[in-house]
Order: structure tokens, then C-alpha cells, then sequence
């Protein structure tokens, strides 16, 4: 089943000649060899994938966008960007089996007439820039990478390039600007990057795992890829796993698999650590919805819920969540929902670029107040400015930062007002700042037996 | 300031690394090497990036000093101050929290007697709390430099801060300025 650590065991895969023997670079060979880039570009789209870095943008889609016909150069551009809070899937593949990264950028390249790309790193990987830029050596060494690879017509230089501590360059159009050598400014859309892009030429920008994926559907055939996976979720996805589990980690699961069986199962998170019970999940890294265990583990309607695209949004916003980066943060029953979401803004704050007012001033309002709601000076309205906020924040700004600011303050007050209103009511209770660990919260209702 | 003032020069070994640095971009897009470029600067000219050195990448890069100082600016990583010599940066995001990031920070202070932000009176450490890592997965963790220690405790801190004091190294993102980035 297993498609992008299928060999993640053996002994030195992070080598050119031991990926190479365990079939690695097939997919370069095929492509250049024995297809038209347009037929590479059908495959993806028969795939079905979707991008892996968060939006589940069908891949063969944006790159049937990219503009073919301007006289411009072409460019591919990876988005190692990795900083999404609870989301460290990227790095685990590039370090441990970089060349499957490498093959992928290579054969992605081809079939979107690339002849130079490049791989935005952020710039706290720098040893993951190490690895890569090893890699590509070895890749070119052995003529996959340069003038007329394999004997072909087609060439292709790669490059590596580091960010510098900054966030919001994982949005595409920021990176391009980071990339430019400029301030992580996103631009305002239109023109997308297909049409103007690096350079303000056509330009494709996908994920990690997305362009990592490729090499699987070039080798067994879109078709084949997409019978993995369940409906217009396709394929393998990589989760990020972390948080009060027994076992965090990077897994690699057939879309579909039943989110109680990944919680619990041996074989993923090997159920909730220290004996205690699941109190709620982020299930797509920190910008998704939180939902309560309840919820995540079933939908509304009671159908188990399943780690796919539709059934995780299943219920939209007011019971559902997002798959999004797939970086699945698991909380206990001792963790404090008001004190996790004060992080998260925190975050957000410090991330904003600062280009739009809503989303510059909003974080700052929602961390400040929550700063006080948790330490035990807020007031009952704070609830409502809250969410007040973030609905001001949402949709009014030029990029999604200021959206995944809002949705996990909407959304934990929606599941959690309780737990706010207990911090607001009780704030002696709240002074200590392991306040929960002590001792687990338990709504009013649970504790007069309702 | 114990150490030596350096002549804002690079290397003609790391000028040769810049230059080829420059080249994986087309005609007049040099730019582009900005962000490599204040890295290595950053590394080689102790750990931070004063104005003279920001405008000594501008020169090479024939672009404007302020076209440098707003990126230095905008990227944290970039020290726009003297930091100690071993720059300690805590997650403390949620899923390092969730993992006791907050003992980790907490040991620091007594055991460095700094509160975060500040530096220890022999100039060694500074101690930093910073935004997720991408390795939540093994956390709590922090970035020295370029390492990353993870899974956590404070024994581990202990013997950390003793590796560090007694290698007596600048920590910087790079291993060595002469590597490719
Ligand atoms: C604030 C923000 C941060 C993002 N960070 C990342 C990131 O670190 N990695 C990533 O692949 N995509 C990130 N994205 C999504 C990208 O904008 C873009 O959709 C993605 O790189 C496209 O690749 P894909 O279609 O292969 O997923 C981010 C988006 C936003 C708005
Ligand atoms: S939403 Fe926030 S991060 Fe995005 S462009 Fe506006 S200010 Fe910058
Ligand atoms: S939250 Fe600390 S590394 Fe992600």
C-alpha cells in the first residue's frame, strides 16, 4: 500500500544507489523516454491527486492552468515551506528518502516544460537543504539532472534555496516573492502564479508530497493510483501525527482509513498516552477547525468519520473540520482547549505579514485577549469579541493567513464556550498554568449528571 | 566585546560560494541569492547582521542597503542584534506545549538564571522561545544552531548546556560557511 515510504526501512535509501536499485528514477526513465510531457500531465490528472500541502487543489488541474504559450521560461517551484503547526511530514520525507523528491522534481519538470526549478526550503532545515543538496549531486552524477538527461533532448538544472524563519512564505505567492529575494509579501490574485509567477513568468508551485506522488502515478499509471484511496480522495497521504499519542510519527495511510483506527491502532498513534481519554483533535494542522472527540471520531449523522478530504469536511464548519496539511494534533483529557488555542494565535500573530489591517490588528486583539482569558483576567464578553473578531478577520484579507487565524478561534469557542466560560468564572482555578493537567475539566453539566 | 573586530570581507573562498550562489538565477535576478547570502553573512560574521554588513551584501548584490535591511527585518532568523554564542530556541507552539515545552523553557531560566529574551552575563547563551519547527512529532524540542534536539527532558537540558559551554562554539545555522546552501 505504501507508496512514498515503501522503503523507508532499508538500510541507506537515502543513497542515489540504493534508491536506484530499489526501483527509484523508473518514473524519469518512463517520462523522458517514452512519453509526451502533455501525456505525463494526463496521468497526474487521471490520478486524481490532490495537493498535499493544504488547500487538496487537484494537482493535474493547476498544471493544465500553467501557461503554455507565453515565450517566457517555465518554472516548478517546491514548496518545502513546512511551518504549519503540527506538520513535520515534509521533512521526515525529504531527510529520510530525499531522492524520492528529487525524481519527482525531475519528471514534473519535464511534463511541465521546466528547465530550471527550484526547491524553497525553510530556512530552519538547514540540514535538510544538506541532504538535498547531496542528493542532487549524486542525481546529476549520474546524468538525471543537466544537459540532455538520460540522452534526451531535455535538460534541467535544480536548485536549492533556503527561506528565513518566516511562515507565511509557505503561501504560494509569498514564497515566490521570498524567492524573488524580497519580504514574504503575498500578492494579490489575479494573475495567479500559472500565468505569472517566478519572475513574473508561468509557474507551477506544489507541495512535497505532492510532486513526490508523481513518481508512483508515472510508474503504475493514473489509473491504478487513483483506485487507492476512497471517491475524489485518491492515493496515500503522509499525517503528521503528534500530541498526547503513544506514538508520534509521520504515517503514511491509504485515504479513508477510519480515524478511530488511526488514533487508536498499533500500527499509527497506538491510542492516547498515560491510559487517559481523547478530549479533542486538530486534525489538518493548526489553521483547521478543533473538533471534540465526539465529533472527530463520527460525524453528525453518526457514519464513522474516515481521514479523506470529504468526510473530515463532512457537516462543514459547524461539526466538520479540514484534512488540510494532514498534521493530526491529539489532545487529552488534561488539556486546556483555552490555553492550546492562545498558541495558536500567538502564532498567527507573530506570522502575520502585516500587509492587511484585519488580519495585522485581529491576531493581536485575539492573542492579547485570550492572553488574559487564560490567565484569569478575562471577562464573560471576551467570548463574544472573540468570535466577533474572527469573523471580521475571515475573508477579508489578501491571503488565507488571516482565514486560518480566525477558524480555530471560532471553532474552539463553538465546541469548547464552556471551558471559556469556566476560565472567565473561575479565574483562581486558571492561575496555575497546568491548571487542566491537575485536574481534567468537566463541563457543569457533566458534573451535576446531566 | 571580547572578540576581535573582523574586516567586513568575505573569503575569496566564500566569494567564490556566492558567486556561484548568484548564478542559479537568470540575468539580472541576483537578488534572488539574498536570503543564501545573509545566512552565510550571518555565519561568518558572528552570528548577527549589523548595518555594515547588511549594506556589504547590498554592494555585492548591486542593490539598494534598504532593499537589504527590509528582508533582514522581516525573516526571524536573521539577528539584527548581538546574540550570545550559543542561541537556544524554544518551540512553544501547541504540540510542543502539549509535551511540557513550558518545563523545558522553565528549566533554562533557573539553570541559565535569564529569563527568555536575554543573554548570560559571559556572553554564552541566549535563550529564545520560537514558533513550531516541523518536529512537534519529537517534541518538546529546540534548535541550537543547525541541530535540532528533541524528545526532551531536563536531564537532557542539563547535559546539553554542558556540551555546549565546554565545546565553547559559536552555534550557527550553517555547519560550516563553506558549505553550499
Ligand atoms: C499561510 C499559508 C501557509 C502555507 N504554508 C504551506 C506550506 O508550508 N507548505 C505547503 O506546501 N503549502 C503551504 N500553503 C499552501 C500553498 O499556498 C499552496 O497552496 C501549496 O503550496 C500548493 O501546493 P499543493 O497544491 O501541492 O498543495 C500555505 C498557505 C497559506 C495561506
Ligand atoms: S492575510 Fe495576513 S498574512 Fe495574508 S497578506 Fe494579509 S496581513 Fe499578510
Ligand atoms: S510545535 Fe514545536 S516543533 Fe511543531
Amino acid at each position: 500500500m505504501a507508496r512514498l515510504l515503501e522503503h523507508i526501512n532499508v538500510p541507506g535509501i537515502n543513497t542515489f544507489d540504493v534508491y536506484r536499485k530499489h526501483g527509484g528514477y523508473k518514473s524519469v526513465e518512463k517520462a523522458l523516454k517514452t512519453m509526451t510531457p502533455d501525456e505525463v500531465t494526463e496521468e497526474v490528472k487521471k490520478s486524481g491527486l490532490r495537493g498535499r500541502g493544504g488547500a487538496g487543489f487537484p494537482a493535474g488541474m493547476k498544471w493544465s492552468f500553467l501557461d503554455r504559450k507565453s515565450d517566457k521560461p517555465r518554472y516548478l517551484v517546491c514548496n518545502a515551506d513546512e511551518s504549519e503547526p503540527g506538520t513535520f511530514k515534509d521533512r521526515y520525507l525529504m531527510e529520510k528518502i530525499p531522492h524520492v523528491l528529487i525524481e519527482g522534481m525531475i519528471t514534473s519538470s519535464y511534463a511541465l516544460g521546466a528547465k530550471t526549478s527550484y526547491i524553497y526550503v525553510r530556512g530552519e532545515y538547514m540540514y535538510i537543504i544538506r541532504i538535498l543538496e547531496k542528493a542532487i549531486e549524486e542525481a546529476r552524477a549520474n546524468g538525471f539532472l543537466g544537459k540532455n538527461i538520460l540522452g534526451t533532448d531535455y535538460s534541467l538544472e535544480l536548485y536549492v534555496q533556503p527561506g528565513g524563519g518566516a511562515y507565511i512564505c509557505g503561501e504560494e505567492t509569498a514564497l515566490l516573492e521570498s524567492l524573488e529575494g524580497k519580504r514574504g509579501n503575498p500578492r494579490l490574485k489575479p494573475p495567479f502564479p500559472a500565468v505569472a509567477g517566478l519572475y513574473a513568468s508561468p509557474t507551477v508551485v506544489n507541495n512535497v508530497e505532492t510532486i513526490s506522488a508523481v513518481c508512483s502515478i508515472v510508474n503504475e499509471s493514473g489509473d491504478e493510483y487513483a483506485k487507492i484511496g476512497v471517491g475524489k480522495s485518491t492515493g496515500t497521504k503522509l499525517i503528521s501525527a503528534s500530541g498526547h499519542i503513544n506514538k508520534p510519527g509521520v504515517y503514511e495511510i491509504e485515504l479513508g482509513l477510519p480515524v478511530e483506527e488511526f488514533i487508536y491502532s498499533d500500527q499509527y498513534c497506538g491510542g492516547i498516552w498515560k491510559g487517559r481519554k481523547l478530549k479533542a483533535v486538530v486534525a489538518g494542522g493548526s489553521s483547521v477547525p478543533i473538533l471534540p472527540a465526539e465529533l472527530i471520531l463520527k460525524t453528525a449523522k453518526g457514519e464513522p468519520r474516515l481521514m479523506s478530504y470529504e468526510s473530515l469536511s463532512d457537516g462543514g464548519f459547524a461539526t466538520g473540520t479540514m484534512l488540510g496539511s494532514g498534521g493530526f494534533i491529539v489532545m487529552d483529557e488534561t488539556a486546556c482547549i483555552v490555553r492550546n488555542l492562545w498558541t495558536f494565535t500567538r502564532f498567527y500573530h507573530h506570522e502575520s505579514c502585516g500587509q492587511c489591517s484585519p488580519c495585522r490588528e485581529g491576531t493581536g486583539w485575539m492573542e492579547k485577549v485570550l492572553h488574559r482569558i487564560e490567565h484569569g483576567h478575562g471577562h464573560m464578553e471576551d467570548i463574544d469579541l472573540l468570535v466577533d473578531v474572527a469573523k471580521k478577520i475571515e475573508g477579508n484579507t489578501i491571503c488565507p493567513l488571516g482565514d486560518a487565524a480566525a477558524w480555530p478561534v471560532a471553532s474552539a469557542i463553538r465546541h469548547f464556550r464552556e471551558e471559556f466560560e469556566y476560565h472567565v468564572k473561575y479565574p483562581e482555578k486558571v492561575k496555575n498554568p497546568k491548571h487542566f493537567e491537575l485536574e481534567p475539566f468537566r463541563s457543569e453539566k457533566v458534573l451535576a449528571g446531566v | 566585546m571580547s572578540e576581535q573586530i573582523k574586516p567586513i570581507q568575505f573569503s575569496a573562498e566564500t566569494m567564490d560560494l556566492v558567486q556561484r550562489i548568484i548564478k542559479r538565477y537568470p540575468e539580472g535576478r541576483q537578488k534572488s541569492a539574498l536570503l543564501p547570502i545573509l545566512h552565510i553573512a550571518q555565519a561568518e560574521f558572528d552570528g548577527w547582521l549589523s548595518t555594515p554588513v547588511m549594506d556589504y551584501v547590498a554592494s555585492i548584490l548591486s542593490i539598494k542597503p534598504i532593499e537589504v535591511y527590509e528582508v533582514a527585518s522581516f525573516y526571524t532568523m536573521f539577528n539584527l542584534e548581538p546574540v550570545g554564542k550559543c542561541l537556544i530556541e524554544v518551540c512553544q507552539t501547541g504540540p510542543c506545549w502539549l509535551r511540557g515545552a513550558d518545563d523545558i523553557v522553565e528549566h533554562f531560566e533557573k539553570k541559565l538564571n535569564i529569563k527568555v529574551g536575554e543573554t548570560t552575563a559571559d556572553g554564552m547563551f541566549t535563550l529564545k522561545t520560537v514558533e513550531c519547527l516541523g518536529s512537534c512529532g519529537t517534541a518538546p524540542m529546540l534548535q541550537c544552531g543547525s541541530d535540532y534536539y528533541e524528545n526532551l527532558t531536563t536531564e537532557k537540558v542539563d547535559t546539553l548546556i554542558e556540551k555546549l559551554r565546554s565545546s565553547n562554539q559559536r552555534s550557527t545555522y550553517m555547519k560550516s560557511n563553506m558549505q553550499e546552501i
